[in-house]
């Protein structure tokens, strides 16, 4: 017991961790399960890894991270754009492109620096234990801001799942509520990239929506789960960082993706399960 | 279009009938083209469709069924000529059209239960706020027992198989009791029972006094029950009442082969069903 509780209880940084952890963890459930559903993965890593550059300069020229992060979101938003609108490539393509480009010249500015190793590291891995309280004010408005996304725009955003077309005939512009979705990931990125970093947000956004998908037989069921999934995740990753002295970031992105696998195996097992009571009855 | 017509979603559950014919047309085309920006996919299609009736469209793969119905509910802007949906452009009235592509494009991943789909034929009435009501629960579940899937309702819609899905997709549209079906191969999947549930909600909403296109293949079920038929083979084969459209030469041009079709062509327009017979073979000439 002492084990799971004293490290919060003796350590301020522990707990404004834990809090940044739990709000990132919600907004990233809620992004995370339209990622999913809609297949935008490959936008949602591209805008994780687009946010860099951003970073880099922010971090180089003395401005918030949180601020060059949203410029450098909206640069790989507009891109994309652009190259799929102008030309006749594929937006994998043009997100792979910009993807690509994005991130070497993040790498490029942040070389610029003088504790090079140390500055890419802060940025591609996070920095969760040592978060300021302004940047948890920050989680917390941008969190609320994405519930409020999710809670108006949830007639479109479940017909845009099911099939865009019926979003459109229905009266809700496919591509308007497109658009606010892929806003909604971009904050969620932006805000998140403090706590495990431009590398590993993916992980936060995919691994707790998809064992929620999984398990789930409802949109709000699987962001709940994602949510729960997300947030022990964080609390085991913190405790497991603190006590094996082990990256925090990776820590929790490692327990995400095990929890994911665990519920992959359960359900596999659970469903060959019910394949074989239910095959007598068909023989 | 976020704001709902209240009037539009009122179901007429007085038996009327069909309206008269003389009122305006709910689909009028005239010279139409419909395509895409760098190819015309048919040109010059004309035809209107009053209230109350049913329109099918047979062609075979890629004749333009498909894009006529998406050009008619606003996904494709027409390439020519005039269309007007309830006297407007089309992409107006959402409240007042329910469509059912061709695909479906919710894979596997997506978790509803089969209540949720049928639900969301709800939703063009409402828009981003207003509450859905007690009694479009009523309505959601009339759709549910219309096509036979109470026992599904709360399944999830991933572990049905595609019969089911595509029961439930049809009990989507019909729950949006909306004045124009627009059906793109509504059949896919049904076995015999699902396609005599179909028929029979079909015929139901004619009654109720929608109309109803249906793009098909299959020249002896639905399409040769509706009051007018047109022939699609990238151009409009023949367009008219089915006994007169549906002949073997029209056929041979049509799907490029002879087919054997059933001369005993029969109008299918708001039977009544005191009678506890099926629809099919035995429905009555007019």
């Amino acid at each position: 017991m002492d084990w799971l509780v004293t490290p919060f209880a003796t350590n301020g940084f522990m707990v404004q961790a834990l809090v940044a952890g739990v709000l990132v963890s919600i907004a990233c459930a809620i992004a995370g399960t339209f990622i999913i559903l809609r297949g935008l993965a490959f936008i949602g890593d591209a805008l994780a890894h687009g946010v860099l550059p951003g970073i880099a300069v922010a971090m180089l020229a003395g401005f918030s991270g949180i601020l060059g992060a949203a410029i450098g979101a909206a640069v790989m938003i507009g891109g994309i754009t652009l190259i799929t609108q102008r030309s006749r490539l594929s937006s994998d393509t043009a997100i792979g492109l910009l993807f690509v480009g994005m991130l070497s010249l993040g790498v490029a500015i942040v070389s610029r620096s003088n504790s090079f190793s140390g500055d890419l590291t802060r940025i591609l891995f996070g920095e969760i234990l040592g978060i300021s309280v302004q940047s948890i004010i920050i989680q917390l408005a941008a969190t609320l801001v994405i519930m409020a996304i999710a809670i108006i725009c949830a007639r479109p955003f479940l017909l845009l799942s099911f099939d865009p077309e019926q979003a459109e005939v229905a009266g809700f512009p496919a591509r308007l509520y497109h658009n606010v979705m892929l806003f909604m990931i971009a904050i969620t990125v932006i805000v998140s990239f403090q706590t495990v970093g431009t590398l590993l947000v993916f992980g936060l956004l995919v691994a707790p929506a998809g064992a929620g998908a999984l398990l789930a037989h409802r949109i709000e069921a699987m962001m709940a789960w994602a949510a729960l999934f997300g947030i022990f995740s964080m609390y085991s990753g913190l405790l497991i960082s603190y006590h094996f002295d082990l990256a925090a970031g990776a820590a929790i992105i490692l327990v995400t993706i095990v929890i994911f696998f665990i519920v992959f195996v359960i359900q596999n097992l659970r469903q060959r399960r019910t394949a074989l009571t239910e095959e007598p009855n068909h023989a | 279009m976020l704001n709902p017509r209240k009037d539009a979603v009122l179901p007429s559950d007085g038996a009327d009938g069909p309206a008269p014919s003389t009122e305006t047309p709910y689909v009028r085309a005239k010279g139409l083209s419909v395509g895409y920006t760098n190819e015309i996919i048919v040109p010059d299609i004309s035809f209107e469709i009053p209230p109350g009736e049913a329109f099918a469209l047979i062609g075979t793969n890629g004749s333009g069924k498909s894009t006529l119905l998406k050009t008619i509910v606003g996904l494709l802007p027409p390439m020519g000529g005039q269309l007007s949906v309830f006297g407007m452009p089309p992409g107006n009235n959402h409240a007042r059209i329910a469509y059912l592509g061709q695909f479906h494009h919710s894979g596997f991943v997506l978790p509803l239960r089969v209540i949720d789909v049928v639900r969301m034929g709800r939703f063009p009435h409402y828009g981003l706020w207003q509450r859905i009501g007690r009694r479009d629960d009523e309505i959601v579940r009339s759709a549910v027992r219309t096509m036979g899937i109470e026992k599904l309702v709360d399944m999830p819609l991933r572990s049905l198989s595609g019969g089911q899905q595509q029961r439930t997709y049809l009990a989507q549209v019909l729950a949006h009791q909306a004045d124009l079906l627009v059906l793109d191969e509504p059949t896919t999947g049904l076995d015999a029972g699902g396609r005599e549930l179909y028929l029979r909600a079909i015929n139901d909403e004619v009654c109720r006094g929608a109309s109803v296109i249906i793009a098909t293949h299959n020249i002896h079920d639905e399409a040769a029950l509706c009051r007018q038929v047109m022939l699609l083979a990238r151009k409009v084969v023949s367009l008219g009442a089915p006994e007169q459209v549906i002949t073997p030469e029209a056929l041979l041009e049509t799907f490029g082969i002879a087919v054997t079709g059933d001369k005993s062509v029969q109008v299918f327009e708001c039977q009544r069903r005191d009678d506890t017979q099926g629809f099919g073979p035995n429905i009555p000439r007019r």
